[in-house]
């Protein structure tokens, strides 16, 4: 490497150093605490924390390649249009080639080994199928809550096994309790997001997706269908609370009450249900 | 080379005699035949057969199935695609050589030609066309969600809409890139005079078109609501609209298969003496990673296609729970083809960046077997990812550490293409001409699309991000902000050599810089969009994302009209303008500018002889660069 060459990565390597350290605490503490999804739930917070994680990684390798190009493009412009003289012919550098592939092969094993310990500590709220591997300890316990989300075209029922399997329209959970959510299907495949929680879990149908979350102090959550299910589907929202633990219990006796009559007449509680299949005439 | 056609001797028909041949308007014709014939024998076989047949009149799979299949058969028969079959039968093959005649002049390009360029052309008109229609379907999407109300169209609508705009901009730029580009530059570059499978290679560009029709016919039969992804069971419970999505993606998918089929074998074995795999132009090597995705991917999505038909037709349940199918497998295999394939829209561009980097900064490559590497590693991987689209639908969760980490792992091979970018332009002499500026912007925007990629590929992350706005901006920041800034770069780099003219700089410019701002503007509020919770392919959402909603589509109307700007600079310049362009204005010394303009039918006169490698920039002992034979016409 020529003197030149010494003189323009120097003038590189500082401005992406400044940059970096300007950017990187801005990142992480003026943005990272307004990261999605809020701080709802611990499944939630463990988003935000991971992905707190992810930007204040990805920015100083954002300003390297951005910093890079805007010196290059601005240090080695041709400034006479008229002519044609060609650059050096440099074909490689082969410890550039071996650094590189060292830095960015440790950034990648980092993060994913980063991303699977957090997805195994708690499930991060996402769907786990029906033999979820990442299954923290109060999930297990007769403290946690099961509630089975059933979809259907164009909107969510949730059922309370522990309760006589009295299904609802409306949702609320108690706080700071581990919730177990059954997500399935009767028709087409929906999701199953409450945003504010940190949860999604796809609806199958003839399949059972566990998601776990551990509610914090009372919050209203929004929820959505995430995933295209017909016509309707922008349509398919609705939105649940969570609210002191005295007041799920008088709520859910008063559904067990209002829904009586229906809850009679239900399907036995199941992990999934068939419905008769609607199919196409030919 | 010995196979090498010699030109026509016959004298082709003139005037308005051409119409009575083999071309598109009896193609056009025979189609609409066969479909009337498919759509009549369908109605006759399941009106023996009641059980068959659907509710409403117009619905009936089979008809309609039936339909498509004998117009496309039609449609093909029209245009000549029997003609080489059957006379061989009979002992009468005919050459190659009467369609290749330049004095056929503007009618080559509505026949069946075995000129590898002219099918180049056809490419680049055909896809323009469907590109078009695809960024209108985007116009109106925008126009829906300028109010969090339905308020323009219902919701039906809306969704065929979104599944229009998504099945053409996936389907068909498959081959947006190669389609034109290959097809001109990979027989040429190699030193062939035509690829391996000159019928084949017509055959794929005429069977996209098909396909491409059917998908709008599906207007007809009341549009279908799952998107490009067309999600089982959910498609076995649309109207007759998904046949049409069934139809148009199989015929994209053999046309893939196909196209990737022709691509290997002509670059494994149409390769001119001296032109050895270390000598192939970087270009060539991204076509032959992605050729090889073609040919792998697409069988996976005809399949699942071909299933989902006979779920709609002969009342299989392959995809239908607790009739013995499962939701999951149409997943499955969709995305076993589909995450190769948005690799198969992205390396094309990865290819076209670096071709161009090293004519516009005048060095060399810098690190030929790495980008090599890069673009291999990403091909490879590309096929072990797949069920990170399906991180939250419950299935094989066990593995999902497995597939994070192939999927971080593609970022590897991406960050060879990026530093062979940067390397080149190290202490290069930089010219900010069009087509470089494209370049250095596809640059910018796939450095956004693979950052935002980690997010996604994160599982606690993905969690709120899967199905949401962010996944979008996400993947129009590779694809729109990769593939289509890359497909202008190549426009305008390559069309004074295709055409004879070069575009207007100015114009360029602006065009550039319209693009650039109005495509950022309109993607990058879309990841904060995702972050609060704005899912996909919804009619309404939250009053309170209608500011930011507002301002997406304002600047999706600028990245319209930035289209118009270059609509106008292509007509002004080749049609209005004609400024002839230079044999080679960009100075580069690849193969392609040593040839005289325009290119003779048969590229080469006599068989080039390669001796060094493509980038000889920076080299004193020989300027002149490239093949050591005197090319076609001996011009430059």
């Amino acid at each position: 490497m020529n003197t030149e060459s010494e003189h323009h990565f120097r003038n590189v390597v500082l401005l992406w150093l400044l940059a970096s350290v300007i950017a990187t605490p801005i990142v992480v503490f003026v943005i990272g605490p307004g990261l999605p999804p809020g701080n709802g739930s611990a499944q939630a917070h463990g988003q935000v924390v991971d992905n707190t994680v992810l930007l204040a990684l990805a920015t100083p390798v954002t300003l390297a390649v951005l910093v890079y190009f805007g010196y290059v493009i601005w240090a080695f412009r041709e400034r006479d249009p008229d002519t044609v003289v060609d650059g050096p012919p440099i074909r490689g550098n082969s410890s550039v080639q071996f650094w590189w592939l060292t830095v960015t092969t440790v950034l990648v094993l980092f993060l994913a080994g980063y991303g699977t310990v957090r997805l195994l500590a708690d499930g991060s709220g996402g769907g786990q199928g029906p033999n979820p591997i990442a299954t923290p300890a109060a999930f297990k316990s007769s403290k946690a809550l099961q509630v089975q989300v059933v979809a259907q075209q164009w909107q969510f029922t949730y059922r309370f096994p522990a309760y006589g399997g009295v299904e609802t329209h409306a949702i609320e959970l108690p706080e700071n309790t581990p919730i177990v959510f059954n997500v399935t299907s009767l028709d087409v495949i929906h999701s199953f997001w409450a945003y504010d929680l940190g949860v999604k879990a796809d609806a199958n149908p003839g399949e059972n997706n566990i998601a776990y979350v551990m509610t914090r102090g009372p919050l209203t959550f929004h929820i959505r269908c995430a995933e295209l299910c017909g016509v309707w589907h922008g349509y398919m929202f609705n939105s649940g609370q969570v609210v002191p633990h005295a007041q799920f219990v008088s709520w859910i006796a008063q559904q067990q009450q209002q829904y009586a009559p229906a809850t009679k007449n239900n399907a036995p509680y199941s992990k999934t249900y068939f419905p008769q299949p609607v199919r196409r005439g030919g | 080379m010995s196979a090498i056609a010699v030109p026509a001797t016959t004298a082709p028909r003139s005037g308005w005699r051409q119409l009575l041949g083999f071309n598109l308007l009896s193609g056009i014709l025979l189609g609409i035949g066969g479909w009337y014939l498919g759509h009549f024998i369908g109605g006759r076989i399941t009106g023996a057969n009641l059980t068959y047949y659907s509710e409403t009149a117009g619905q009936n799979d089979i008809a309609i199935f039936l339909g498509y299949l004998l117009g496309v058969v039609g449609f093909l028969i029209g245009l000549g695609f029997a003609n080489y079959p059957l006379k061989r039968l009979i002992g009468h093959p005919p050459s190659l050589a009467e369609r290749e005649s330049e004095s056929l002049g503007l009618y080559r390009y509505f026949t069946l030609s075995t000129d590898h360029k002219v099918v180049a052309k056809q490419y680049m008109v055909g896809i323009g066309l469907f590109f078009f229609v695809g960024g209108l379907n985007a116009m109106l999407i925008r126009t829906e969600l300028l109010q969090p109300n339905v308020h323009v169209f219902g919701a039906n609508q809306y969704l065929t809409l979104v599944g229009m705009h998504g099945s053409m901009m996936m389907g068909i730029m498959t081959s947006g890139i190669l389609g034109p580009f290959a097809n001109w530059l990979v027989p040429i570059m190699i030193g062939s005079r035509r690829m391996a499978f000159p019928r084949i290679e017509s055959f794929t560009f005429w069977l996209l078109m098909a396909g491409s029709v059917i998908l709008i016919t599906t207007i007809f039969f009341g549009g279908f609501q799952t998107g490009w992804t067309g999600y089982q069971p959910l498609g076995a419970q649309n109207t007759a609209g998904y046949d049409a999505y069934i139809g148009f993606f199989a015929l994209v998918g053999v046309s893939m298969m196909l196209f990737g089929f022709n691509l290997i074998a002509t670059i494994i074995t149409m390769r001119a003496p001296g032109m050895t795999w270390s000598r192939l132009p970087i270009f060539v090597w991204a076509t032959f990673a992605t050729a090889t995705l073609m040919l792998l991917a697409a069988p996976m999505l005809i399949a699942a296609l071909l299933m989902g038909a006979m779920d709609r037709t002969v009342q299989t349940t392959f995809f239908i729970a607790g009739a013995g199918g499962s939701a999951y497998l149409f997943q499955n295999l969709f995305w076993v083809f589909g995450h190769p394939e948005v690799y198969v829209l992205a390396l094309p561009g990865m290819g076209i960046v670096l071709e161009l980097l090293p004519v516009f900064s005048r060095k060399p490559l810098w690190g030929y077997r790495l980008a090599v590497a890069g673009l291999l590693g990403i091909a490879f991987l590309s096929f072990f990812v797949w069920q990170h689209h399906l991180f939250v639908s419950g299935i094989n969760a066990d593995l999902r550490p497995f597939y994070m980490l192939s999927t971080e792992l593609i970022s590897l091979p991406t960050g060879f293409i990026f530093l062979c970018a940067m390397g080149t332009l190290w202490r290069g002499r930089i010219r900010l001409t069009v087509p470089m500026l494209f370049c250095l912007a596809w640059i910018f925007n796939f450095l956004w699309g693979g950052i935002s990629g980690v997010f996604n590929s994160d599982v606690p992350s993905d969690i709120t991000t899967h199905g949401s706005f962010f996944v979008m901006a996400h993947f129009h920041y590779t694809i729109m902000g990769g593939l289509i800034f890359a497909f202008f770069a190549a426009i305008y780099y390559w069309v004074p050599k295709m055409y004879g003219y070069k575009l207007n700089e100015k114009l360029g410019k602006v065009h550039f810089w319209v693009m650039f701002i109005a495509f950022n503007a309109t993607f990058a509020p879309l990841f904060g969009l995702g972050f609060m919770g704005m899912p996909r392919r919804v009619v309404t959402y939250s009053a309170g994302f209608q500011g930011l909603n507002d301002w997406v589509s304002v600047s999706a109307y600028v990245l319209g009209l930035s289209m118009l700007v270059f609509i106008f600079n292509v007509v002004w310049s080749l049609a209005i303008k004609r400024e002839p362009a230079e044999p080679n204005p960009w100075h580069s010394k690849s193969t392609e500018w040593q040839l005289p303009t325009p290119v003779p039918v048969h590229d080469f006169n006599t068989v080039p002889v390669f001796d060094q490698d493509p980038y000889p920039y920076g080299v004193e002992e020989k300027p002149s660069g490239v093949p050591s034979a005197v090319p076609a016409g001996g011009s430059t």
